[in-house]
């Protein structure tokens, strides 16, 4: 038989394959060595000791994980009425209207959250004095772009028919928002939460620039032993992370998120 | 000229892992011929299309073109064109552009130097083949402006203006409305007679098939049925699938008794055939082929217990005794009365019986004494294995001299009678599960084949109805399992 | 359906209205004061430009807005090319493959921002690789890749498959199919991959702070660098949110304007 002369498409792959496997695998399988391994590339579990002897650092991460659920919980909490108002037919709210929420995220994020910082100290907050008030309003205003738009495009494409058949079937307005909305909307909320709580817990910037330097979560930890070049220590932070974003995607199914995060355009 | 066979596909498979879409597969094709392949979906039929587009390679046997193998070679260097299900059209080109597509790509010979075709030649074929598909100011139109009649239209002249020697057309009136699709296969015909062209056409519907081609290739799991023209496959069906596929038609499991008589039905009735004697077979009759009296005396008498009214004729069933018989007749009679009537011996199809049994020649006993069919293990009765045996304490079989049996591991035949097996609604409840991929009426029950994921087939009578694709499950009694053992049973006794 | 005035409707428009206007507040009131000359935010001292004649002299500032587009155009314009092709390829790949490539092309999207950061540093420093330009554009293109598979996936699932078959039937090689039948059909894909590639390239902090060379300088090393040695923003970037602002505005119009087009030639 004469060899097969049919082009594979799949070839077209091979740059980009080459390219996550480059810098986005063995990058992480480096993270993972490093964290096992001291200057020397001896095996070793001094990293651990090191890591959660004296508390500090367990501190700091409980309180990552516990601003991150505040915030995302807070996000929420203002971010679904907003989105389901918008999202409602004949409330006239158009594409642009969804846009306008989005646009700050064209604005630079280091320069927004500054001028945040300037908003509050001229109302009189000042991250100094105020130092955890200020990180979550920054951590607010930064990610509540973040919660509108997935829960909108999932609220979009609810079945309106199915909210009619729940009032049809003699359901009120708070047991079909319970039984009904909620749990079609459920997509988008997880894939929200996700948007907003890793990046919220790994996120120095904002509590620096808002915080004053006064408060440290679990991304300051990271900058720090990278300003220090302690890649062994701080690869371990990584990797503590990365089990709990690995948890995090176990929870969550991931495949709605996709369909929800192509929707921006 | 007519003789010449243009394309010849020897012994062709397709298969995707362990499944196969396509299995020896063996046709030859005339010159201008209107070949059909006619199957219900799934059936293979598109997959051959598709290796003699060159989508697909084969994974056995040759197609040869002209006497020249092209099954390895790619699409774009074979002279054949297709006409696709849903068109395919560019939809960021206008009508022309569409058209000219492969125009533009090829390249002709001229005084011994390969050149592109001219503007001008470019123009003349595709208002030509515009012509042809009597769309003639369509040129600048956008494709998204057009009815999908007129899409179908520039598919086609898309096709043929490329002067394949081959036209492929893949359900190419599946998106068309009723109407729509009589008029359509009334234009193709004529199409296909005017340009000279060998065509071949995939459909799932039979009257399509019946009425376009000059040969129609029934296809089933993958494998030909039947290979003939319309009246052949009409009058003459080589078995029951092919009955029930093509027509409307009563399919029963009958007898036959010798000296052209056949039993079904309760009733002995003459018929034209011949057959071994008191051999099971499978009897097809067309609902014209059945004569209802009005007064006079009939072979065999049915209640009238349903009457539609088709436009030319009326459609009854009759109830003869537990039997179902559709009957198609001009005249009216009366819901709920009981008729006498005949069946013309040329009308009465006797086919030889498919399967009488489901047969797995692969079957083998597992450690716990169970049949393992198609990886799912059956509890069955394994002391049928040695006659007058008994299983002794520890799961050995004990034969009535005393010897021991350890039969892990034999193998065995394993026989299930059509009625033996037990279908569930709950597909997690039985032993196995499966999917029923074909349903046979045959007058007082259907003929269920249930498809295992791992594609081992079993065929059931049952007086339920289901839908093809329904997920079932499946029970079998230990005792309905029949077993025979490949080999001695001496092999396996136990020293 | 009723027309008239409904209180519900109007707290459900409130909520909206004020809900955004608490979040343009802090740019609103920078872009206020940018066009006062103080030095803190709410003494106005009058009308004045005197920020942005300061903002438009300040090299420093001038040399990091350049490189930031710089970053964001080159990376987005690899991004673009790979990503595409990679999209286009694992779209025709076994379910397998597909399923891997997919998972791994996610994990970007799924870290967290800094550990991608930390774990391209160490691939650096590992391999000795020296920060510089190219080190910076990989970081860059590491963080915009997915969002470009992921905008162009659902314009090839929306393609009819059988398009790029039909070119191949009309005597196209695969090149060609390619390039003049697949590729205009996922061009808005393509397109909005390539915006969201700048956008996300603009917007970054932390992958640029730990990939870059120390001495390059983009907008966000350099506004950070700024506000967290001193109080307050230093007043001429007030100008620079102004101007970023209007960049923005200019940029959302045109895609807007962009994408309607593309809906409207689809309706005919």
């Amino acid at each position: 038989m004469r060899k097969n002369k049919i082009f594979s498409r799949k070839t077209l792959a091979v740059p980009y394959a080459v390219f996550l496997i480059l810098f986005v695998v063995i990058p992480l399988f480096l993270i993972v060595a490093y964290a096992f391994t001291d200057e020397n590339g001896m095996l070793t579990l001094s990293n651990f000791s090191t890591f959660f002897s004296g508390g500090h650092n367990i501190n700091t991460l409980m309180f990552s994980i516990f601003i991150g659920m505040l915030n995302t919980a807070i996000c929420l909490l203002l971010g679904y009425p907003a989105a389901f108002f918008l999202a409602k037919k004949g409330m006239g709210f158009g594409k642009a209207t969804v846009l306008l929420f989005v646009m700050p995220m064209w604005i630079n994020f280091v320069l927004r959250t500054a001028a945040t910082r300037d908003l509050l100290f001229w109302m009189g907050i000042s991250g100094g004095e105020h130092p955890y008030l200020a990180t979550m309003i920054g951590m607010v205003y930064n990610y509540l772009p973040f919660v509108i738009l997935p829960l909108y495009t999932t609220m979009t494409k609810m079945d309106i028919s199915l909210i009619e058949a729940s009032y049809d079937l003699g359901a009120n307005k708070v047991q079909t928002f319970f039984k009904t909305i909620l749990p079609m909307t459920m997509p988008g909320v997880v894939s929200a939460s996700t948007m907003v709580f890793m990046p919220t817990m790994s996120s120095y910037v904002i509590s620096d620039v808002m915080g004053e330097r006064k408060i440290s979560l679990i991304g300051n930890s990271i900058q720090l032993y990278f300003d220090q070049g302690l890649w062994h220590i701080g690869s371990l932070v990584a990797l503590i992370m990365l089990v709990i974003i690995a948890f995090g995607s176990l929870c969550t199914d991931s495949a709605p998120e996709e369909e929800v995060r192509g929707g921006l355009w | 000229m007519k003789e010449k066979v243009i394309i010849e596909l020897k012994n062709v498979s397709k298969h995707f892992g362990q499944t196969y879409a396509v299995e020896d597969f063996s046709l030859r094709v005339k010159k201008g011929e209107f070949v059909t392949f006619l199957g219900p979906s799934g059936c293979g039929k598109t997959t051959t299309l598709r290796m003699i587009a060159g989508f697909e390679l084969p994974t056995g046997g040759e197609i040869l073109l002209n006497g020249e193998d092209i099954a390895q070679l790619p699409p774009y260097e074979r002279p054949v064109n297709t006409v696709f299900q849903k068109y395919a059209l560019f939809p960021h080109m206008d009508v022309y552009d569409n058209i000219a597509f492969g125009l533009k790509l090829k390249k002709i010979e001229d005084g011994g130097k390969m050149r592109h075709l001219t503007k001008e030649e470019i123009d003349k074929k595709v208002k030509n083949a515009l012509k042809i598909v009597d769309l003639e100011d369509y040129d600048y139109r956008d494709i998204s402006t057009l009815s999908g009649g007129q899409q179908q239209r520039i598919a086609i002249a898309r096709a043929i203006v490329n002067e394949p020697e081959i036209l492929l057309l893949d359900e190419p009136l599946g998106a068309l409305d009723l109407k729509m699709r009589k008029d359509m296969q009334l234009e193709l015909k004529a199409m296909h007679k005017k340009l000279g062209i060998t065509f071949i056409y995939v459909t799932h519907d039979q009257e399509e098939a019946l009425t376009l081609s000059d040969t129609v290739v029934v296809m089933k799991d993958g494998m030909i049925q039947q290979v003939g023209s319309p009246e052949d496959i009409y009058n003459e069906p080589n078995n029951a699938f092919v009955a029930n596929f093509i027509g409307e038609s009563n399919i029963y499991s009958g007898t036959y008794k010798g000296d052209m008589k056949v039993r079904f039905i309760n009733h002995t009735f003459d018929c034209v055939d011949e057959f071994p004697k008191n051999e099971k077979v499978d009897i097809v009759i067309r609902p014209e082929d059945v004569h209802i009296k009005e007064n006079e005396e009939g072979m065999a008498k049915g209640k009238i217990v349903s009457k539609i009214f088709k436009g030319i004729h009326y459609e009854y069933i009759l109830m003869v005794g537990r039997n179902e018989l559709v009957v198609v007749d001009t005249r009216s009679f009366d819901v709920g009365k009981t008729y006498m009537f005949d069946i013309e011996p040329d009308g009465i199809h006797i086919m030889k019986k498919e399967l009488t049994a489901n047969i797995y020649n692969d079957a083998y006993i597992d450690k716990q004494n169970r049949v393992v069919i198609s990886e799912t293990p059956f509890p069955c009765d394994i002391t049928a294995l040695v006659q007058g045996s008994s299983l002794d304490d520890e799961g050995y079989v004990v034969g009535p001299d005393g010897t021991k049996y350890d039969f892990t591991d034999a193998d065995v035949v394993a026989t299930i009678g059509l009625d033996a097996i037990e279908i569930l609604d709950d597909d997690e409840s039985g032993i196995v599960r499966g999917e029923i991929v074909s349903i046979i009426y045959k007058g007082d029950h259907y003929q269920l084949t249930i498809r295992t994921p791992e594609d081992e087939d079993f065929v059931l009578d049952t007086e339920y109805t289901y839908d093809e694709n329904d997920l079932v499950g499946l029970n079998v009694k230990p005792e309905d399992i029949k077993l025979k053992l490949k080999g001695e049973a001496k092999q396996y006794a136990k020293k | 359906m009723k027309k008239n005035f409904s209180l519900t409707d109007f707290l459900c428009k409130f909520y909206v209205y004020i809900l955004l206007f608490v979040m343009y507040a802090p740019i609103l009131l920078l872009i206020a004061f940018s066009f006062t000359n103080t030095k803190i935010i709410g003494n106005w001292d009058g009308f004045s430009m005197h920020l942005y004649r300061t903002l438009f002299r300040d090299k420093e500032i001038m040399q990091a807005f350049y490189n930031t587009f710089l970053v964001a155009i080159s990376s987005a314009v690899v991004s673009t090319i790979l990503g595409t092709l990679g999209a286009i390829g694992i779209f025709y790949s076994k379910k397998r493959t597909k399923a891997i490539m997919e998972g791994i092309g996610n994990i970007p999207v799924m870290n967290a921002e800094i550990v991608t950061a930390l774990s391209l540093t160490i691939l650096f420093v590992f391999f000795g690789v020296q920060f510089n330009f190219i080190t910076l554009l990989v970081g860059h293109v590491v963080l915009t890749i997915p969002f470009v598979v992921l905008s162009v996936r659902p314009k090839l699932m929306q393609m009819d498959p059988n398009i790029y078959e039909a070119a191949l039937d009309l005597g196209a090689t695969p090149a060609k199919a390619l390039r003049s039948i697949v590729l205009p059909e996922i061009m808005p894909g393509v397109f909005s991959g390539f915006i969201l590639s700048v956008t996300l390239s603009l917007d970054d902090y932390i992958i640029t702070a730990f990939t870059r060379d120390t001495a390059f300088q983009t907008l966000s090393t350099y506004v950070y660098g700024v506000t967290s040695k001193k109080g307050t923003l230093p007043p001429s970037l007030r100008a620079l949110t102004t101007v970023i602002t209007l960049i923005a505005l200019v940029i959302l119009i045109i895609v807007n304007v962009n994408s309607k087009e593309k809906k409207s030639d689809e309706k005919i």
